[in-house]
């Protein structure tokens, strides 16, 4: 299998802070990548450059052969993303939210409208087509967004933290989907995750980041071998260390802070 | 491009015609300034030989509703940018500029909207357009103005990144931008430095256009008005477009 996703050496500072230092890997069509580290390791950086909201300091990134700095709208049409923070319209319906991305992305009507049914059903909001997302719980809006980002046929899925909050009925739920998904279109899913079990289960590769650098890759098997840890959580501490890493109350995070005020 | 534009300009309006307790709400500074000024100071701006001020004052507070409903609507991007659907459109194969000028002119056709209730508002407080002929012209000096604003409001907001220079903005840009307009006070028999600030505002002109045209008393003319709308509109649509291609995350 051609590699869909290839990096060398991709690096990105901000202002003193090097959160990617030149990592360099490559995910093969079809497969599925789950990226691993601790908070601040530079996962979302990372993807961020791969779907270009970011540009890299330096380095190179090919997406199904396309370079996102020469030639974003091609690298856009490839992929859908979850990002990791909320990315829905609240005061729009589902329905709503899935229209207006069909739109963006040029699906005509008649297509559009079968494709968002049919995904609706596959994540079962289905019978809540019609309400506003701010009547949504978490997880029906985390499953709304993935149904948006699978709505143009993307060849990559990018999920950053698609999982958080979510229970384990729902989680569970959530890979059976992407499972039949893969099976079904061949689909690259490239995510990242808290739980060390998820990745266990669903990827065929891990790569292990840590303060912007890539520690450690391979299956779950490999990782646990290398460390000769009986899990993949003990082999991913024995990897990272168990320091919690020191998010400074930047202004980010005072941002995140208003917006849950705001009760949204 | 056109689809992209039609399609945000929609969801705006959508959004707009669903939020009747923000409509509501936004009506309560307009009520106050016509109560509290327009018949607080009526006796006194007569008594100086200047005719209503409620006439004189109707017109700057269309204004007022305008210039705070575009400039909030466009900085609503700063939370839009982490937390809301923006990110989602930045990664949509289409056009960045026509993603600004779908928001721009979406949020500014809801703040002339604002602005055609504050009108039938200040109707109800026994303003009376000197000529019904012109209320078309008028709402036209409405759009234009609120689209300046949108555009400025977006330009804004992709500078600043975080609450504090949100508050920052509003204190030393929107408030002065509003009272220094002449949407309160005529901008003859004033200081020089004043003369020269409300000169410089933007906002003056969208109030002047609205007094030439709904009471019949420009200061600077409506084709100057107009004009120069236009201009500062068109600088600021294109360097929140340029702002817009490079906005990152
Ligand atoms: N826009 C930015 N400006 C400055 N620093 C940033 C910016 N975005 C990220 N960083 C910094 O880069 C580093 C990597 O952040 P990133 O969001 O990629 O981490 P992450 O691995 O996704 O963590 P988490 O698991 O908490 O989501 C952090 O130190 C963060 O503070
Ligand atoms: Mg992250």
């Amino acid at each position: 299998m051609p590699n869909i996703i290839e990096v060398n050496d991709l690096k990105k500072t901000f202002g003193s802070v090097e959160a990617v230092k030149g990592i360099s890997f490559s995910v093969p069509q079809g497969a599925t990548f789950a990226f691993l580290g601790p908070n601040g390791a530079g996962k979302s950086t990372t993807i961020k450059m791969l779907t270009t909201l970011l540009r890299p300091t330096s380095g190179t990134i090919l997406i199904d052969d396309h370079d996102p700095a020469r030639d974003p709208d091609a690298v856009r049409r490839v992929f859908g993303i979850v990002f990791q923070d909320p990315s829905l319209d609240e005061d729009l319906t589902a329905w709503e939210n899935m229209e207006l991305h069909g739109v963006l992305y040029g699906i005509s009507r008649g297509t559009r409208r079968a494709r968002i049914s049919e995904l609706l059903a596959f994540v079962e909001i289905d019978d809540r087509r019609d309400s506003y997302v701010r009547e949504f719980s978490g997880g029906m809006k985390r499953r709304l967004e993935i149904a948006r980002g699978l709505l143009h046929h993307p060849k990559i899925i990018f999920l950053d933290e698609p999982t958080l909050g979510l229970d384990p009925q729902t989680r569970k739920r959530m890979w059976d989907h992407l499972g039949m998904l893969r099976e079904r279109e061949g689909i690259t899913i490239f995510f990242t995750t808290h739980y060390m079990d998820e990745a266990d289960r669903n990827a065929e590769t891990i790569a292990i980041i840590d303060h912007g650098s890539i520690v450690a890759s391979g299956t779950g098997e490999d990782l646990k071998r290398q460390t000769r840890k009986e899990s993949l959580e003990d082999a991913f501490l024995e990897l990272t260390g168990h320091d919690i890493r020191e998010e400074g109350a930047s202004g980010l995070d005072h941002l995140r802070m208003m917006h849950r005020m705001r009760g949204r | 491009m056109l689809r992209t534009i039609w399609i945000m300009w929609l969801c705006e309006l959508k959004k707009f015609s669903r939020s009747r307790s923000r409509i509501i709400g936004s009506l309560g500074q307009p009520i106050l300034f016509l109560l509290a000024l327009g018949y607080g100071l009526g006796g006194v701006f007569q008594a100086a030989g200047q005719g209503s001020y409620l006439q004189f004052l109707a017109p700057g507070v269309i204004g007022m509703a305008i210039i705070f409903t575009s400039i909030f609507n466009g900085v609503q991007i700063i939370w839009d940018r982490r937390f809301g659907f923006l990110k989602e459109t930045l990664v949509a194969p289409v056009s960045r500029v026509a993603i600004m000028l779908g928001r721009t002119f979406g949020g500014a056709t809801v703040a002339t909207l604002q602005g055609c209730i504050v009108f039938v508002l200040t109707l109800a407080f026994g303003f009376h357009p000197y000529s019904w002929a012109f209320v078309i012209p008028a709402i036209l000096v409405m759009f234009l103005t609120a689209s300046l604003f949108s555009a400025f409001g977006i330009t804004v907001a992709s500078f600043v990144t975080d609450m504090q220079g949100f508050q920052l903005v509003l204190n030393f840009l929107v408030m002065p931008m509003f009272f220094l307009s002449g949407a309160l006070f005529p901008l003859t028999h004033i200081p020089l430095l004043l003369r020269v600030l409300a000169t410089i505002d933007p906002l003056s002109y969208g109030v002047d256009g609205m007094r030439a045209l709904l009471i019949n008393a420009p200061h600077f003319g409506i084709a100057t008005d107009v004009t120069v709308l236009l201009a500062i509109m068109i600088a600021f649509l294109s360097i929140g477009s340029y702002r817009f291609t490079k906005l990152e995350f």
